[in-house]
């Protein structure tokens, strides 16, 4: 049978969307009648709104997809703006104030608090500038990511930019495609480091050179059914495809229409292609590519380039592990990675990330997978003045790398999935670590994830600790718990983190991290790094390393953070929440 | 009278007629001694798969794990709430121990 999803999508989905959208704006949220809201909200995730957890009705996060990472000169003081008149909610957050801008893990923004009435205005601003909400939720194709320095890398393989540029544009709002069985994440990789992350996306587009007619033809290789969620990570599956750039539209829109007349619409827990791969097998879903979607004969894969892999890998191999620092472009400029920790700055901080790149840069900026920013295209007689910036001390080139090397997802703050707090305990936890915690010599990588449900955004399989939002009991109470993983990484060989101590209170978590870590620098060989040193450690005796423990580290979030209406309000209980509120954000009452 | 029941936002959610009423992370009481070994499961909530109503009560099944073992997996129909003239009333579901019904008869 098939779920109440796929009968609302049946009724309204796509782009017509935006015009009820618009209505229930001009009209105000109370007007979308009781029993369609369901329906309504889940249909509003097509147009990039996300309806925010229960104390927060009538607020939204707002998805702006951002293809490769890129906003182009003058996108980011019109996101700095947005968020500054319409992203403040009724409650301040103790770290970030009133008022920021989420950069996220799939090179995406997110804001919060947006309220329905204000989404005309927004659209207008945002598409003012060309920026667009379209897709970033839902089931379709979301936002593309890529190597965020595409078209700058001086050592890249192919400029894959045009080729997401591409898809982005022929597949956004594209009425073939805009109502797939689940989500829909691409990856488009050109680059020798694997920066796209392509194993853990739906379809994954990555570099290879194949001898087509007797001549070196460089292109992409293809991998199918990679992602991270609910306890079921997957790495993208070798289909033994090569495309060249031209094909590259052609082939990815016949794997999105397989994904459509194949994927799984009676159960969303068993949709995404991952598990039709499962099912299938890469051989078949070749096989079924081949003869029912594509007119022309695929190519077998070329070379690839993932013996090359650095990014996220957790491996010293001379390449990079994030976008972080000063790197020379292939033109000469520079770009300058700057680290945002858990991807999150306030509006001002925005405006001036704004103002700075226009100044230095050409006013591009980059957001990575890693929650990061990238001012491009810095001469290099102004490297010096813009590593004096104000900005730069709040937002490193050369951050402490327990500062570079944390990310976390959005969690009870807003998260309807969550179990735990997030952002602001990943903000403590490194802060504390720095103080307090030594790391081995010569360890400059060293990645922290927080994700605070199995959902997985803040991809917690793929670093060397791994951090999952769980509950326990301590002296009988309940409290918010963490199962920590070590491990993880793509690169050559990539592999989820083995989950080897469940269930440890949050307060006892910087104990075990800071005992893990002087373990390790007693048993550390030569000069391996951590991932090398877990991989050749039994699972047990790493169990051993972990070693919970209080320390000085406080945690003033211990309570169940999904109880309250906002965490950080000064009267955090459901009772005192002022949602769901009109568009003036003044509370609706039953009898308005 | 009817009600309509779904889970919601890909099992965060219960919802009764399109209120959300019961959400994952909650830490439950279970009385099924054959979800593990432990006499009352101490049951954290991580998705929700599915909702029905038998008779005023209605019963969720779900996956998570019991924080005191660590088994995971999905016990039999949880009670969530009951229906009183058609509006949902709500069970302290932290604090009581929630008998769980066994058997597939329900679909
Ligand atoms: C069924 C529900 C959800 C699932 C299965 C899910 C899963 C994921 C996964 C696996 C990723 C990143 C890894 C990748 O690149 O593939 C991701 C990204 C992300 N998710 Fe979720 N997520 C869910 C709901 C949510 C909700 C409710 C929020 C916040 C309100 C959220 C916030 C994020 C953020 C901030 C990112 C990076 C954002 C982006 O650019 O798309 N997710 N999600
Ligand atoms: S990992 Fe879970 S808690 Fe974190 S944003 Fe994703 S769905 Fe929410
Ligand atoms: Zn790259």
């Amino acid at each position: 049978m098939p779920t109440d999803v796929e009968r609302w999508k049946s009724e309204v989905y796509g782009n017509e969307i935006r015009e009820h959208l618009l209505e229930f704006a001009e009209q105000g949220w109370d007007t979308i009648p009781e029993d369609e809201r369901d329906a309504w909200f889940e249909r509003f995730k097509w147009w990039g709104l996300y309806h925010q957890r229960n104390g927060q009705e009538s607020y939204f996060m707002m998805r702006i997809g951002t293809p490769n990472g890129v906003l182009t000169p003058g996108q980011t003081e019109v996101v700095a703006e947005v968020a500054d008149e319409y992203a403040r909610g009724p409650a301040e957050n103790p770290i970030f104030g009133n008022g920021y801008v989420d950069w996220t893990t799939r090179q995406s923004i997110q804001l919060h608090w947006i309220k329905l009435e204000d989404i005309p205005e927004i659209f207008e601003k945002l598409e003012s500038v060309g920026l667009s909400t379209q897709q970033a939720c839902g089931d379709s194709w979301r936002n593309i990511v890529g190597c965020p320095v595409a078209g700058k890398d001086k050592h890249e393989h192919v400029d894959a930019l045009p080729v997401a540029m591409e898809l982005n544009e022929t597949f956004k709002g594209n009425d073939d495609h805009s109502n797939l069985p689940r989500k829909w994440k691409v990856s488009v990789t050109g680059c020798r480091e694997g920066c796209g992350q392509g194993d853990i996306n739906d379809l994954a587009l990555e570099p290879a050179t194949k001898e087509i007619d007797g001549e070196e033809t460089k292109g992409f290789n293809i991998r199918i059914g990679g992602g991270l969620s609910r306890n079921e990570p997957r790495l993208a599956r070798d289909i033994d495809v090569f495309v060249t750039p031209e094909q590259a539209a052609e082939v990815s829109g016949a794997i999105s229409a397989l994904f459509r007349e194949n994927g799984d619409r009676d159960n969303r827990y068993n949709a995404r292609i991952k598990f039709l791969m499962d099912e299938w097998g890469a051989e078949k879903f070749r096989n079924v590519l081949q003869e029912e979607f594509v007119d022309f004969e695929l190519e077998t894969a070329g070379d690839d380039l993932r013996s090359e892999y650095s990014y996220n890998s957790g491996y010293a191999d001379g390449g990079h592990s994030d976008h972080v620092g000063i790197h020379e472009q292939a033109d000469g400029n520079y770009y300058v990675g700057l680290d945002v920790l858990v991807g999150r700055m306030g509006v001002d901080d925005t405006k001036e990330l704004a103002r700075v790149a226009d100044e230095y840069g050409s006013g591009e900026i980059r957001i990575t997978q890693r929650q990061n920013v990238i001012i491009t295209d810095v001469p290099e007689e102004k490297l010096d003045a813009l590593q004096d910036e104000d900005l730069l001390d709040h937002y490193s080139p050369d951050p402490h790398p327990f500062m570079r090397g944390s990310i976390a997802c959005t969690g009870t703050e807003f998260c309807s999935l969550s179990i735990v707090e997030t952002k602001n305990r990943q903000v403590r936890y490194a802060r504390w670590l720095k103080e307090n915690v030594e790391l081995p010599a010569g360890v400059e990588d060293f990645h922290i994830h927080l994700s605070g449900c199995t959902a997985s955004c803040a991809q917690p399989q793929i670093a060397d600790i791994s951090l999952r939002g769980m509950k326990t009991r301590k002296d009988g109470e309940p409290v918010e718990a963490l199962d920590i993983g070590l491990g993880g990484g793509l690169g050559e060989n990539p592999n989820f983190a083995e989950w080897v101590t469940q269930r440890v209170p949050v307060d006892e978590v910087p104990g075990a991290i800071k005992n893990l870590l002087a373990n390790f620098e007693e048993r550390r060989e030569g000069d391996e790094t951590f991932r090398e040193f877990v991989a050749r450690t039994d699972e047990e005796d790493l169990a051993e390393l972990v070693e919970p423990e209080e320390t000085s580290y406080e945690d003033p979030m211990m309570h169940n953070t999904k109880r309250t209406w906002y965490p950080y309000a000064e009267d955090d209980s459901m009772d005192a929440s002022p949602a769901p509120t009109h568009g003036d954000g003044t509370p609706i009452t039953s009898d308005d | 009278m009817s009600v309509s029941l779904r889970v919601l936002d890909d099992g965060a959610w219960v919802s009764v007629n399109d209120a959300r009423e019961v959400s994952v992370s909650e830490l439950w009481r279970l009385d099924d001694p054959s979800f593990c070994g432990c006499e009352l499961p101490d049951f954290v909530v991580e998705n929700i798969l599915d909702v029905g109503a038998d008779g005023r009560t209605i019963s969720a099944r779900v996956y998570g794990q019991c924080i005191a073992c660590g088994q995971t997996g999905v016990p039999g129909w949880v009670p969530v709430g009951r229906l009183r003239e058609g509006e949902f009333v709500d069970i302290d579901r932290e604090r009581v121990v929630l008998p769980v019904r066994r058997g597939d008869d329900d679909e």
